[in-house]
């Protein structure tokens, strides 16, 4: 048995030059950090599955008080759709962005457990690190959103059954919520504490929800939350998502162009700031 | 295949200075350690040993100085000398919501382990590591003296040149220290170089072929401990000499996050 690398013996070797194991292709590291963290991910709710149950209780009450009686009282124009087929899309996306806003959580226990800095010293650079973390949220995330689907159809929600428009529709969750695990890693980086992250995450969370598509129309709103609602990623993650789910009028390119871009710069600051956490 | 780097000692410091704000954690540490030896770098609490190691393993910038793991400057080349280190922090740093086997498997992924060779490696650090029985029941159920030994075998599955550990001991009873230090003379024999930062004089006396003495950021002494205690007398003994050395400083510094975090880490983890 031996622990030393191969190619390489012990003391008497040392004034031999070092044989370095080639490091793999830009493409391939990055799909393989997240696939890595994904499947980290997976092992964690297969061995714990009540939170996932406890965490969709949120999500099924806004279906179930929220949705039913505001379908009821058809208090907000939704056009030729009921409310309840209107807001699902928005729930999806909403209880994907609040387990992604306060996954940032798990990056400070893992800076106070020194998982973190073992990371760091792995061959990884920063950029995949917080790339695969934030793939590794949306995957909690996307098990949500199934409790939510199956729910939404029990309650009678008329969405689409063709599988690829599925598959999109996924992708367009997982990439929302890779774009808000960023956010909440670079908040995590700045806030360098749980309980501030907590009371930043709460701070934010509701804005963001409310200054979006996700409950209403956006030409109900006030010009200057319509404005915000224009740079907010979650409005587009709605469009998409009622676009395939429900097959109202959008720009599918638009919306998956914004949701990818918010995710390249959501990782580019994330990955500079995150080694704050472990100096 | 990478160029390879210029021959020398394993991990070389030189002139190496780091500052958190005003003060200077490390200031102007020049260390040198051989291939294949077990080197201990001991010092009271804020001496700076912490901020070299982090400077080794690419934490922290290279802000002044030079460091070097087999020749490979770390500053320049940060991810090729990370493929050379296997860390392991202060902290018990093991995921408890992962089973023993998948906590390796992780870092074997993360290290680049080849598929075909992944589960085989997995499995033989963590045989050698004693965690057989173990290795599919989740970490939160381990002991401390398990969880570190998790950590050296996560160290290892890389198979790395230099091991880097950060008070191995820290916080583990009596049983579990003895069952890792069973775990370091084993690697000794296979010849990994290994540096260790520790206050306990009974650890580096019993494992480390040379120390070196830090205090206030500087190498205030270094060589084998029976030369260091020949220095100081007859009859003394490690402990004289860090006393000597290190004054009264022993409550000086520290870190009360580490200490948190310690205590943080040992709550999850049961």
């Amino acid at each position: 048995m031996t622990f030393v690398a191969h190619g390489a013996s012990h003391a008497d070797s040392a004034d031999a030059a070092i044989a370095l194991p080639p490091s793999p292709p830009a493409w391939k590291w990055l799909g393989s950090r997240i696939a890595t963290f994904c499947l980290a991910e997976i092992q964690r709710i297969r061995h714990d599955r009540t939170e996932l149950l406890t965490r969709a209780i949120q999500p099924a009450l806004w279906l179930l008080i929220f949705g039913e009686t505001f379908d009821r009282l058809h208090a907000i124009p939704t056009g030729h759709i009921d409310y309840l087929d209107f807001l699902t899309p928005g729930i999806l996306a909403q209880s994907g962005m609040f387990v992604a806003v306060f996954y940032g959580i798990q990056v400070i226990w893992e800076r106070d457990a020194g998982v973190l800095a073992k990371l760091l010293v792995t061959p990884t650079p920063r950029a995949a690190l917080v790339t695969g973390k934030a793939f590794a949220a949306s995957i909690r995330a996307f098990s949500q959103v199934i409790v939510i689907l199956v729910l939404a159809r029990i309650l009678g929600v008329h969405f689409t059954a063709n599988p690829l428009l599925l598959v999109a529709a996924a992708l367009a969750v997982v990439l929302g919520s890779a774009f808000f695990a960023t956010l909440s890693l670079t908040i995590a980086g700045l806030a360098m504490t749980r309980e501030r992250l907590m009371g930043i995450g709460q701070a934010i969370t509701m804005p963001l929800f409310f200054a979006s598509n996700a409950l209403y129309p956006v030409a109900l709103m006030p010009p200057w939350i319509r404005a915000f609602s224009v740079i907010n990623p979650l409005s587009y993650e709605v469009n998409a998502l009622r676009r395939l789910l429900l097959g109202t009028p959008g720009n599918l390119l638009i919306d998956f162009s914004v949701l990818l871009f918010a995710l390249v710069l959501g990782v580019t600051v994330a990955a500079a700031i995150l080694p704050r956490l472990v100096r | 295949m990478s160029p390879a780097p210029a021959p020398g000692p394993a991990i070389e410091c030189t002139g190496l200075r780091y500052r958190f704000g005003d003060h200077v954690a490390v200031d102007g540490v020049d260390l040198d350690v051989r291939t294949g030896e077990m080197f201990g770098l001991l010092g009271p609490n804020g001496a700076g040993k912490t901020t070299t190691i982090r400077i080794l393993t690419t934490l922290l910038p290279v802000v002044e100085g030079e460091a070097r793991i087999l020749g490979l400057d770390v500053s320049k080349s940060p991810m090729q000398a990370r493929r050379l280190v296997g860390y392991v922090p202060q902290q018990l740093s093991a995921d408890g919501q992962l089973t023993g086997r998948e906590n390796v498997s992780m870092f074997a992924r993360l290290f680049d382990v080849p598929r075909r060779e992944r589960a085989d490696r997995v499995a033989e650090v963590l045989h050698v590591m004693n965690l057989d029985d173990a290795a599919d029941r989740l970490a939160s159920t381990f002991s401390g003296g398990m969880v570190r030994r998790l950590e050296l075998a996560q160290a290892l599955v890389n198979r790395p040149r230099v091991l880097i550990l950060d008070e191995p001991t820290i916080g583990l009873d009596p049983v579990g220290r003895d069952t890792v230090w069973d775990r370091l003379r084993l690697l000794q024999e296979e010849g990994i170089t290994v540096l260790i930062t520790t206050h306990y004089m009974e650890e580096a006396e019993e494992l480390c072929d040379r120390v070196s003495l830090m205090h206030r950021g500087r190498i205030r002494a270094m060589g084998t401990p029976t030369e260091l205690e020949a220095r100081l007398g007859p009859d003394a003994t490690l402990e004289d000499v860090f006393r000597f050395y290190a004054g009264d400083s022993l409550e000086e510094g520290g870190e009360l996050r580490d200490v948190r975090s310690t205590r943080r880490v040992a709550r999850r983890l049961g």
